[in-house]
């Protein structure tokens, strides 16, 4: 890990002679999401599975959105929606002790982790069984039992700190590798690079995941990058990257074990732009003016997530429309158990003003 | 003409150095650019190179001196057909308190018949004020004082904290390799390796994410920077993300770490390097502020701070770096955050000061007592919490208070004091509660100007007077 300079000049060509090869499969997707790279074809169980963990996010920010129109959520709110693969590929390449953290639009990776609904809806609704107690809210979550850092609300602060658990992880040398995940508008913040420049140097173990959803709030990619494949933003620190269909959750569970695997063998960081596409507004209050009906549209109906994989299991009669139904019904039941909860537990008592200040 | 050569002030604080060793030996040829001496002060050993062409005529302070003030003449070069007699002899001195009106002064050849020119003495503080010797309740009667610099108290504080507890660790620019930008990481590197001595790149921001990510996995980073003013570009995450996650994670998430280095006005540095921060820190809910004076405070909060479970900023000033005064020989010396103390017993008015601010608390306390005025001047120590307990109960005594900062009074710690009397001791207030700051402006850089903008030993006596009505 922290070596000196020049041992870690000298194991930096080492490392980035791996990653040619993934450069290369990276070029090859399909920049507008829409191709389908050499992927990892999925086993029956794994198709199920990503289906149900992809469907749980959805109907549970289907749900959130409701409570939101409500007036059960206040504040900000940022829907998931479009982005589930992402998560939930990446979380089938983890192992226990990983690290996830992320920025604001969290629900997706909490529940990815295994953190449970109702506590992430009743932190949404600021009652006392939340996540944080109610005090932190839709954009600041964290379970230290599921290896999740937060819910940061600061655009790009998560990539330093996901670099400093990477640091931790290197300074135990306990073989765990933290997912840093953050957006195409993050992605243009100072310390990502100031990030970089030490994770690569100190050969952290971290995974950097850009969500590119196309858009920074309003502001498209191409309005806000000079240089909009992010997979290169890692180029001048000698950090390897690829661009993966981030529709498509084998190739970005293929992916992400590629990533995950590099970094937990002490070759450093490496970077993974997930092209994905959220179907909502940036937040709840946000009307998406800023893209057309169609390609939204376009998105939902040839490229979403769930669809490719329920298409796939029906088509290899893998499961019929019968079970999945089932399995969507069971799963919102869940949501709803968990949005009944987070409605009528109780807010935080009084005296919570004052504690968690100090330790 | 015969050229002198001075000793050279090799940092804006350096007020002496020592004459560690001649390269060169009298009568020796010397050509501009030759390294005639080494002189090491208390961060480096640096080299002295001639200014001029001739022969090393006389070596006026000889090999091994020890605080041979700044601009002392140290050695005689002759030019061409000069005789070594035509120089003056002066007589080297050790540092001394210097004349406070020292004339400006360049290293500039001084005629042979010139005397030599006075030392000049870089900040007000050459001769600290040392505080009473008042019992610390956490040492035992009888304990051996040993004098060290605040940098050595500083220094062994991290060095035992890693030697207790391996995950403590310290990071921040030239930490390591080249043992810190003002010594306090000296031989750390050499004890505890570079897995735990790290050197950062210049990313402040970066770094202090890096280092609060860290103590999010419950390692417990010291994080320094190399002065508070460049860790403006890190206040984000030293606020949101280290002061804030505890409260917004509910209580999960704790982040052990201290962020520390030298904080506000060194000498000479001008307005970007010259911010105190104290005030800013303090407003944060979350955060620990402080901001010790003596060598003994700062090494037994700097080990309270290294185990304490929340974030902490650990205020130092350049100019205190130097000064030695009493340190408890013990094993393991910790002082409490959150507790002033008393420095100087009083009845007449309290003075309440902390950092280099007790420096011109303690002065003006001299002189008030000259005057007939018992001040009692409270050191602070810690800034957050704040120990309003001991400033209620020394106003509640003296009616009067005088507070000492050189930040700005804007919203300073001075208000929130003087706010705080209000609500707690307005009936026992004589007379209303004064402020010494600096000057509301940027600081500047030429001498007379910074002088100005400092608060002054004097500002402090008249407030004082002021207050006392006398």
């Amino acid at each position: 890990m922290v070596t000196a300079a020049k041992k870690s000049a000298v194991s930096n060509t080492v490392g980035t002679a791996a990653p040619k090869t993934a450069r290369s499969a990276a070029r090859r997707a399909d920049k507008s999401s829409g191709g389908t790279p050499s992927t990892l074809e999925f086993s029956k169980a794994e198709e199920l599975e990503a289906y149900r963990q992809m469907l749980e996010i959805r109907r549970f920010e289907e749900k959130a959105g409701q409570l939101y129109g409500m007036g059960l959520i206040g504040g900000f709110c940022h829907l998931y929606i479009g982005q589930e693969a992402v998560v939930v590929g990446m979380q089938a390449a983890l192992k226990q002790g990983d690290q996830v953290i992320t920025g604001y639009r969290d629900h997706g990776h909490m529940l990815a982790t295994g953190m449970d609904p109702k506590g992430v809806m009743a932190e949404l609704t600021g009652r006392r069984g939340g996540y944080s107690k109610g005090k932190g809210g839709s954009m600041h979550m964290f379970s230290t039992d599921k290896g999740f850092y937060g819910g940061h609300g600061i655009v790009g602060a998560q990539v330093s700190l996901g670099t400093g658990l990477a640091f931790a992880d290197a300074y135990r040398q306990n073989g765990n590798v933290c997912l840093t995940y953050f957006g195409d508008g993050a992605a243009n913040q100072g310390q990502v690079y100031e990030s970089f420049n030490m994770a690569e140097l100190w050969k952290l173990p971290v995974v950097y995941i850009i969500e590119n959803n196309k858009y920074a709030m309003g502001t498209a990619v191409s309005r806000a990058s000079a240089q909009t494949d992010f997979s290169k933003r890692g180029t001048s620190f000698n950090i390897p990257g690829e661009q993966v269909d981030g529709m498509d959750v084998r190739a970005v569970k293929a992916a992400g074990q590629r990533a995950v695997e590099f970094a937990r063998s002490g070759k450093g960081p490496y970077i993974l732009e997930m092209l994905t596409y959220r179907y909502r507004g940036h937040s709840m209050s946000d009307p998406a003016k800023y893209r057309s009906k169609e390609e939204v549209q376009k998105m939902r109906t040839e490229h979403d997530p769930i669809e490719q994989v329920r298409a796939r299991l029906l088509e290899k009669s893998w499961a019929s429309e019968e079970e999945l139904k089932a399995i969507d019904a069971e799963i919102r039941d869940v949501m709803n158990a968990a949005a009944d909860f987070a409605s009528h537990d109780p807010e935080p008592d009084p005296s919570e003003l004052y504690t968690d200040i100090h330790r | 003409m015969p050229t002198e050569v001075l000793m050279p002030a090799l940092s804006p604080t350096m007020e002496k150095g020592n004459l560690a060793k001649w390269l060169k030996k009298e009568g020796d040829t010397v050509k501009s650019g030759d390294v005639i001496a080494e002189i090491e002060t208390d961060k480096a050993t640096m080299e002295v190179e001639a200014i001029d062409e001739g022969t090393l005529g006389k070596i006026l302070v000889p090999e091994g001196t020890q605080d041979v003030a700044v601009n002392t003449p140290i050695a005689v070069i002759l030019a061409d057909g000069e005789d070594a007699s035509a120089a003056s002899a002066p007589v080297p001195k050790a540092a001394e308190a210097a004349p406070a009106e020292a004339p400006p002064l360049q290293p500039s050849p001084v005629a042979s018949a010139a005397p030599a020119a006075p030392a000049i003495i870089h900040s007000a503080v050459a001769t600290p004020p040392q505080p009473e010797a008042l019992p610390e309740p956490d040492v035992p009667a009888g304990t051996e004082f040993v004098n060290q610099t605040m940098r050595e108290a500083l220094r062994d504080a991290m060095a035992e904290e890693m030697r207790r507890d391996g995950d403590v660790f310290v990071m921040g620019e030239e930490v390591a390799e080249y043992q810190g930008a003002y010594k306090i990481t000296q031989g750390l590197l050499q004890e505890f390796g570079a897995r735990r001595v790290i050197d950062t790149p210049i990313t402040e921001h970066g770094f202090a994410g890096v280092g609060v990510g860290a103590a999010f996995a419950g390692l417990k980073p010291i994080v320094e920077f190399m002065t508070f003013n460049f860790a403006m570009q890190a206040i984000d995450q030293i606020i949101n993300s280290a002061a804030k996650t505890l409260y917004m994670s509910g209580g999960q998430v704790h982040c052990s770490i201290v962020f520390r280095g030298p904080n506000g006005a060194a000498a000479r540095v001008a307005a970007q390097h010259s911010q105190d921060y104290t005030a800013w820190y303090s407003h944060v809910p979350g955060l620990k502020v402080v901001a010790p004076y003596t060598a003994a405070d700062a090494k037994g909060l700097l080990k309270s701070a290294i185990r304490d479970p929340n974030p902490i900023i650990f205020l130092e000033n350049e100019i205190l770096y130097g000064h030695a005064s009493p340190v408890p020989k013990l094993d393991d010396y910790t002082v409490p955050i959150g507790k002033a103390k008393i420095a100087r017993p009083g009845k007449d008015v309290t003075l309440v000061a902390w950092s280099i601010g007790m420096n011109y608390a303690l002065k003006a306390a001299e002189e008030l007592s000259k005057l007939g005025i018992e001040a009692e001047v409270i050191d602070l120590r810690t800034i957050r919490p704040m120990d309003v307990d001991t400033i209620l109960a020394s106003v509640k005594k003296t009616g009067r208070c005088v507070t000492v900062e050189e930040g700005w009074h804007q919203s300073g710690v001075g208000a929130e004091i003087v706010a705080q009397l209000m609500e707690k001791a307005f009936d026992y207030l004589d007379a209303p509660v004064l402020r010494v700051t600096g000057k509301d402006v940027p600081m500047p850089y030429a001498a007379n100007l910074e002088k100005l903008a400092l608060p002054s030993v004097q500002d402090v006596i008249d407030a004082a007077r002021a207050v006392t009505y006398r």
